[in-house]
């Protein structure tokens, strides 16, 4: 296990490192950087730029330096929790970024528990009972989760919630706690607009969710030892719970895989039309922008995050399953 | 036995033969004419493979009836010009944000055919809505068919006046009709959804192409080289997979020149919703490859000498064409969901291309949404073509499974 565990940490770091290299390209791929935009902004409006300040910058942050330094120099900056600076807002990414990346965490956390604690047992009666009227409705249910994007059903939601309520359900807290140093009164109320968010994101993932261990959970209930145990006389919930559910378990925790980033891709979305104060509309902001160590550190968090949830969802799911080879070799 | 039995010596004189109890025919027996089968039998189980996928296709009601919504919405595609009352940009300054308007058949219970009323205009203070009333006391406005309504140019080129339905005349000219509502602008939602329609479509025709193409040949190299290359494709692809999709579009969108025209920038949004997209179809055509190379018929190929692109393309090709068709089919909507996404966040296709995500910025705001929901409509097309090509690309999997 120990092996596993470290093998599998190796892998994460090239991974990671690969990754980083490609958002910098990506980021950097804009010709001229926020400067020069900035320094002709202030020109067109015949203000003094103060290039003592600009070349401070521009060296601060290695702008005339070659590419691969300026890289290294960001890179080696993320090691040490130096997110960058970041040009428009002028001040340190960290500053900027705020609460918005534990608010990210924690929406995403609640997200996946969501997925797992609604789809479970909607998969297992859907399974059960192939083909009866439950099964049909959540099938379709399932269909429209997968079919209407997160901020469709967002858009129709805060219309519906002014429509009947008169209230805007947007936002994840109330608003006299926005800014506010972190208190009992400030969680309470998070957890009391969490859950709109959360349905919200959660929705489209479920649907797969459900779909997948639908179709494994099917897949195990049609193997012969499931007849065996039948024919043996064990009895229905018993057979079910003791052997096809514990295989069809695994794609719970696999496939943190696939769903983590749909949930990210969900929120960063539905956090726009909902004006939620996650990563969302910052990093928006900061692509139009061209804000490129404020954007570049929210990509690199994002596929952190991904990239860690992974990790942990590989080492659980060897906990589980006993048939996952742990020591190397190759799998085809 | 016969020998035990009888005590005969064999020298003896041989026993009279006996005539035989039963009837036999001396003529040569033909074992194939027990096994005769009707033509309509033969025809079925003759039939090639992409037959036989169209035969069990055709069981699953709700993926031919998603193939067929799909094929009409492309046909309208082609003469969207034709289709739509207006044109694209055509501006109606007296009638901004009209709510979608009835059609009625009956004015004071007489039967005149389909016809709309004259709209009486005001504006709520109080709300600052603009509200739009019908004035059933005024004549009835009859819809016009096949008739010449605003000039186009079809497909930028032929120019043409024709429309299948037109707005109705009266004594000033041509009385409005919104069917589904106008914008901001006095421009009728119906006509822009389905102008929206032909680049919304054709994004994911093309993306899936741009992935297809990639994912070929990616998946292809590393299904059939293996070794390094397998591992370094490997490695790219699950990179790629831990991104989440969204956030790197926005990233790439972001990239593409302001200076773009619009068009380019079209393109630039397919190959980018390409790009990202491909290791789906690799791995699918990785895993294909790896596993047919074992098969006994591949084997058989090569002891024959066949050449290993003459393997890859006449033997292991159309035995996950078909798989892989249904992979792209269910890849389509991820892709078209993609572009409505970026649009919506306004770092995709601009205007004056119009897609439904360009038409559903327009609804980004609460406030518009309240005020005039007919802004929204557009969502219905969207569902619309997600659930169907999800139904089809379902169906097509299960049909060209060959073990079921």
């Amino acid at each position: 296990m120990l092996r596993y565990l470290i093998r599998r940490l190796f892998v994460m770091i090239p991974t990671l490192i690969a990754i980083s290299f490609l958002i910098f390209v990506i980021i950097q791929a804009p010709p001229g950087s926020f400067l020069d935009t900035y320094m002709a902004e202030l020109q067109s409006q015949g203000e003094n730029v103060d290039q003592g300040r600009i070349e401070f910058l521009r060296h601060e942050y290695g702008l005339d330096q070659p590419f691969y330094m300026q890289y290294l120099k960001w890179g080696i900056g993320l090691l040490h929790g130096d997110l960058g600076y970041s040009f428009e807002h002028n001040m340190p990414v960290r500053d900027v970024v705020g609460d918005s990346l534990w608010l990210t965490v924690m929406v995403t956390l609640a997200t996946t528990l969501f997925v797992w604690v609604i789809s479970f047992p909607i998969a297992i009666y859907s399974a059960v009972r192939q083909y009866s009227i439950g099964d049909y409705v959540f099938t379709f249910l399932g269909y429209i989760g997968l079919a209407a994007p997160s901020f469709l059903i967002a858009l129709i939601l805060l219309y519906f919630g002014h429509l009947w309520f008169g209230i805007s359900i947007g936002g994840l807290m109330d608003a006299r706690y926005i800014g506010q140093p972190w208190s009992w009164a400030k969680a309470s109320s998070i957890l009391s607009h969490i859950w709109i968010p959360v349905l919200v994101i959660g929705l489209p993932g479920t649907a797969g969710m459900i779909r997948r261990l639908r179709a494994n959970l099917l897949d195990e209930l049609h193997k012969q030892y499931v007849t065996t145990a039948r024919a043996k006389g064990l009895s229905g919930w018993r057979l079910l719970l003791k052997y096809p559910l514990r295989v069809s378990l695994n794609p719970f925790i696999a496939d943190i895989g696939s769903l983590l980033p749909e949930l990210i891709s969900g929120s960063v979305i539905v956090s726009v039309v909902m004006s939620l104060p996650l990563t969302g509309p910052i990093l928006l902001q900061a692509l139009r922008s061209q804000d490129m160590y404020l954007a570049g550190s929210f990509l690199m968090f994002m596929a952190f995050l991904t990239v860690v949830g992974v990790f942990i969802s590989d080492i659980l799911l060897a906990i589980v399953d006993p048939r996952i080879r742990l020591g190397g070799g190759t799998t085809k | 036995m016969n020998q035990r039995v009888d005590p005969n010596p064999p020298e003896s004189s041989p026993p009279e033969p006996t005539p035989p109890v039963h009837y036999v025919s001396t003529a040569p027996f033909d074992p194939l004419s027990v096994e005769v089968v009707s033509a309509a039998q033969e025809k079925f189980d003759m039939a090639s493979q992409w037959r036989m996928i169209w035969l069990r296709l055709r069981r699953h009601r709700l993926a031919v009836l998603a193939g067929i919504v799909l094929l009409l919405m492309y046909a309208a595609i082609l003469m969207v010009e034709f289709l739509a009352p207006y044109g694209l940009n055509s501006r109606h300054v007296d009638h901004i944000y009209v709510p979608p308007q009835r059609v009625h058949l009956f004015h004071e219970g007489r039967f005149v055919g389909p016809f709309v009323y004259d709209l009486n205009y005001r504006l709520d203070m109080r709300k600052m809505k603009r509200v739009y009333t019908e004035k059933t006391d005024s004549p009835p406005r009859p819809i016009r068919f096949f008739c010449h309504g605003d000039p186009y140019r079809f497909w930028g080129f032929v120019a043409g006046d024709m429309h299948l339905v037109c707005p109705p005349k009266d004594a000033a000219g041509e009385a409005p009709m919104f069917l589904f509502g106008s914008d901001r602008l006095g421009r009728d939602m119906l006509s822009r959804i389905l102008y929206g329609m032909r680049i919304s479509l054709t994004i994911g025709l093309i993306g899936i192409s741009v992935s297809f193409v990639l994912g070929m040949l990616f998946g292809g190299l590393a299904g059939y080289y293996g070794g390094w290359v397998d591992d370094l494709v490997q490695r790219v692809i699950e990179m790629l997979r831990s991104i989440p999709h969204l956030p790197l579009w926005l990233a790439l969108a972001a990239i593409l020149p302001v200076t773009w025209s619009p068009l380019l920038v079209y393109f630039g949004i397919t190959v980018i919703l390409g790009l990202i997209d491909w290791t789906g179809l690799a791995r699918a055509v990785r895993s294909r490859l790896l596993s047919l190379r074992e098969e006994d018929f591949a084997i058989a190929a090569k002891l024959m000498g066949a050449s290993p692109q003459r393997i890859i393309f006449r033997h292991l090709m159309p035995s996950f064409m078909s798989h892989l068709i249904a992979s792209a089919t269910l890849a389509i909507p991820g892709m078209i969901l993609g572009e409505t996404a970026l649009s919506f966040l306004g770092l995709g296709i601009r205007a004056p291309i119009t897609s439904w995500g360009v038409l559903l910025n327009e609804a980004q705001s609460v406030n518009v949404v309240v005020l005039y929901p007919w802004l929204m409509l557009p969502m219905v097309p969207v569902i619309i073509v997600v659930l169907a090509f999800n139904f089809l690309g379902d169906g097509l999997r299960d049909a060209a499974d060959p073990y079921r």
